[in-house]
């Protein structure tokens, strides 16, 4: 086990290579500065001499062998350059921002999780039922619905007209605030958890060895028990691994929506002024966080089934 | 006169397709005594396998008993309350199935699969039963038993699987042991290890034995008596000997006919292959007649 | 059964999006960008204007059958530039195998290690908003999926009797991939097409409502739920008719997608996303 780990977490230091070089490729050619957008005022352009003094000082009038060098040598210093428009260093203005995005992220799967699974679980034990039919109808639904529509549509009724909750911001960081972003971003992973759970379970359900344990004399509560749950768990775990990539991206909107200051209106941010340290910094560190994550749901699955290992 | 362990009396089996009953079993009555291994022959879709399910209780919900008993030790099994049917399930009634490697829990160790059925029948607990396990393990001549018993089903063969199937039906010493089809998934040689197995374990407990199967020469080597079967009606039943050197009916006659025979070559000369079809005048008239032998050691009718 | 009514209603949905958006010009009652008159601003639903008018007076009703049109091209241009790239690398990746197989397999994960929104944000950083880049940035996006079905169904068929029997008579590589193995993998290609289109229409509504993606006064239902963002508090109904439309589409295209998937291939279900 411990060599497979090893193994998975070697594994991400490629990727992120290959990540920072690609985003750096990409960003190196983007047409138009940020001075230009800076400074232009809508159709006007602005004044060369102001572009071109603003060019300096952000470096970009260098060669790109030397800003990518740069580039790599600051990297290795976990240095993520310093944000055009803020004129902070890129690191700490995410330092700042990631407990808000982290907490946002993980209320919303818990609450994918905590309603999702046991839905799913409960739709395939009865298949056919009502319960079973309107879960389903309301997974695809869910997966249908754009989730800032809904946001704004829940913004609405319990901020705006009953009044229970406030309609945007961190607030004092009260857990009040947190409630409609982090059910409006965990509305699409309890979708698609409560319909991959349901199709998972009725695949176990309907596996020979279900058969043999009934054929031993357990009775239902036993069989789900015993390996039901088990086997599940599995694709459960996958499952959720994926959803937190997915919700990574969609926080992003989310996070706008609310005011949410988290990495993800961060990023929003930046792009729209092409702030071009802002926004390579904060892709690279939402890509890291996403393998991670992707790794560890590797690891875990590993643990629970025992024929992963071998290959 | 004993009285029969098992005794299934004119079971009729139905299955829902669209808004029709199709029937599967017409009528299907024979009985096995204590600790005789009786086999059931036939093609497949001729209701072998429905029948053993039936037996057990197991039959899923297309599937539906319309009609008759199923006699277990003066007991009707499809007219107990579930949680009695529980009760004997895997206890005095076991079955074995024909995929070893489907038909165990790829994420649960062989052990615990085996040990499941000590804590569900006879109370013990997780410790007592794990140490019953590899016991279980020892008696189907598994090599190695205590290393054996933390292995996950995957790392074993298929003949391996086979006999950690026996080892958990016959862990609770059932009456009666169900196989169906439990040889046809392996290699031959195998097949012979595990058919001896079966044989020698069963005759020691004095477990009666209804063995499933479309094989022949497999039912010849185990069963004492055989009853043949043919689009859901039971056709022929006799002593195995009797049977092979005998046959009444049609169909039966029709299956050994076309058992390809070691030395025919030399007795009859080169001859083309016999096909069941050229043997079987009419197929639809099969069912009409049976033919029942009564039972060497009875006087009259069963 | 149950799975007929998904596709049904699935192809309805989509059949009512794509009239919608071929008809609009001879349906709407009104322009969808120039007939803004501020003396009608805010209105809320009446008989002339069904779904209400926005902050610049404009019908919302015309605005979102126009939408269709942007939605519905989005939905199909994107897939198609998918398509086009996942297939090619899958099939290429898969039939010649060795190192250009690594390379692709190299690619593909490192575009699975990073979420596709996120993806999109950058490309369109560099682009630039505006509908052109909306439709390069997300026909890059999703492609990693195709690819890899693509892929695993070329080494599936690859030994079938029909490509050796290609390869015998002396065919080229690039004819047998396009003439025998491609034809033989549409199946799950459409499917995740299909599932595709109403991912991308989400991520094009997202984008538009950041502001980044179709650029006002075009009608977009994601750029048309920013302005109500800012209504929200007087004329909150603008809100509800276009993430309706975009609800609706995207359950359509799903429906038909997971109705076509469930004819062809049942075991997908738990394989993707």
């Amino acid at each position: 086990m411990l060599r497979f780990t090893l193994r998975r977490v070697l594994q991400i230091v490629p990727t992120v290579i290959v990540v920072a070089l690609l985003i750096f490729v990409i960003f190196s050619v983007v047409p138009g500065s940020f001075a230009t957008s800076l400074l232009a005022d809508g159709k006007r352009t602005a004044d060369p001499q102001l572009i071109a003094h603003l060019n300096q000082e952000f470096g970009l009038d260098k060669p790109l062998t030397e800003r990518f060098v740069k580039y790599v040598t600051d990297l290795a210093r976990l240095d993520l350059g310093t944000s055009f428009r803020s004129r902070q260093p890129v690191l700490d203005l995410i330092g700042d921002r990631m407990w808000a995005s982290l907490e946002l992220a993980l209320a919303a799967m818990a609450f994918a999780v905590v309603v999702g699974v046991p839905l799913g679980f409960l739709a395939a034990l009865r298949p056919g039922s009502i319960l079973d039919t309107t879960t389903m109808i309301g997974a695809v639904s869910g997966l249908s619905m754009p989730q800032f529509w809904l946001g704004l549509l829940m913004m609405y009724v319990f901020a705006l007209h009953l009044n229970w909750l406030p309609s945007f911001g961190y607030g004092d960081g009260s857990f009040r605030n947190l409630i409609l972003p982090a059910v409006t971003l965990g509305v699409t992973p309890l979708a698609l958890l409560a319909r991959t759970t349901r199709a998972g379970v009725l695949d176990v359900l309907n596996a020979d060895f279900i058969r043999t344990a009934h054929s031993k004399g357990m009775s239902e509560a036993k069989v789900v028990r015993w390996h039901v749950m088990r086997n599940a768990l599995v694709l459960i775990v996958t499952t959720v691994g994926l959803q937190f990539g997915s919700l990574i991206g969609q926080a992003v909107v989310i996070e706008k929506l609310f005011a949410w200051p988290g990495i993800g209106s961060l990023l929003v941010d930046s792009v729209a002024i092409r702030d071009i340290p802002a926004v390579q910094g904060t892709i690279l560190v939402i890509v890291l966080w996403f393998l991670v994550i992707n790794t560890l749901v590797d690891l875990i699955y590993a643990a629970i089934d025992p024929r992963i290992k071998q290959g | 006169m004993t009285a029969p362990l098992l005794d299934i009396k004119e079971l009729k089996l139905d299955v829902s397709a669209g808004r029709s009953l199709l029937p599967i079993l017409k009528g299907v009555s024979f009985q096995i005594m204590p600790g005789e291994a009786y086999g059931l022959v036939g093609e497949s879709g001729s209701g072998k396998s429905v029948t053993s399910l039936a037996v057990m209780g197991l039959l899923k919900r297309p599937l539906r008993v319309s009609g008759g008993e199923v006699v277990f030790k003066g007991q009707n099994l499809l007219a107990l309350p579930k949680r009695e049917m529980r009760r004997l399930r895997g206890n005095r009634v076991a079955m074995i199935f024909q995929e070893p490697m489907t038909a165990l829990n790829p994420l649960s160790t062989v052990g615990r699969q085996i040990a499941e059925m000590f804590v569900l029948h006879q109370g013990k607990d997780w410790g007592e039963a794990m140490k019953l396990a590899v016991d279980a393990l020892a008696s189907v001549r598994v090599p190695n038993p205590d290393r054996r018993a933390s292995n996950y089903p995957h790392q074993m063969s298929g003949g391996l699987r086979q006999r950690v199937m026996i080892a958990m039906a016959l862990a609770c010493n059932p009456d009666i042991l169900i196989a169906d089809e439990p040889t046809t998934a392996l290699d031959v040689t195998v097949q012979a290890e595990v058919l001896r197995l079966i044989k020698e374990l069963c005759a020691a407990r004095g477990t009666a034995v209804l063995f499933i199967s479309h094989d022949l020469g497999v039912i010849a080597s185990v069963c004492q008596r055989v009853g043949v079967m043919y689009a859901g009606c039971l056709v022929e039943e006799n002593d195995t000997a009797l049977l092979f050197s005998d046959p009444r009916h049609e169909y039966t006659r029709g299956l050994l006919g076309a058992l390809p025979r070691l030395g025919s070559r030399s007795l009859h000369g080169r001859q083309r292959l016999v096909d069941i079809d050229s043997i079987i005048a009419d197929r639809s008239k099969l069912t009409e007649t049976r033919f029942i032998a009564p039972r060497r050691d009875e006087g009259g009718t069963p | 059964m149950r799975f007929g009514f998904n596709f049904i209603l699935g192809a309805l949905l989509t059949v009512l999006v794509i009239l919608a958006g071929i008809f609009a010009p001879w349906i709407a009652p009104f322009d969808p960008v120039l007939n803004a008159d501020l003396m009608n601003a805010e209105l809320p639903p009446d008989a002339t204007f069904w779904f209400g008018t926005d902050a610049q007076g404009r019908d919302v009703f015309t605005r979102i059958l126009f939408g269709a049109q942007i939605s519905l091209t989005v939905g199909i241009v994107s897939q198609v530039i998918n398509s086009i790239i996942g297939c090619t690398l899958g099939m290429t990746a898969g039939y010649w195998g060795g190192w250009w197989d690594d390379v692709v397999n190299g690619l593909t994960n490192v575009m699975l290690a990073i979420p596709s929104l996120i993806f999109a944000l950058a490309v369109m950083a560099v682009l630039g908003p505006g509908l052109p880049s909306l439709l390069i940035a997300l026909g890059l996006t999703n492609w990693s999926w195709t690819c890899r079905i693509a892929r695993s169904s070329t080494l599936s068929l690859k030994s079938q009797g029909y490509v050796q029997a290609a390869q015998t008579l002396g065919y080229g590589d690039l004819r047998i991939m396009f003439t025998q193995i491609l034809p033989n993998m549409m199946g799950p290609i459409l499917v995740m097409a299909t599932l595709g289109m109403g991912s991308a229409v989400l991520s094009e509504a997202a984008l538009s409502f950041l502001g980044l993606g179709v650029q006002p006064p075009f009608p977009s239902w994601g750029s048309m739920l920013t302005d109500a963002r800012q209504l929200i508090r007087t004329a909150p109904w603008v809100a509800v008719f276009p993430g309706l439309a975009i609800f609706l589409s995207v359950l359509g295209f799903n429906l038909l997608g997971d109705g076509l998937r469930d004819r062809l291939d049942p075991h997908m279900r738990t394989r993707t996303p």
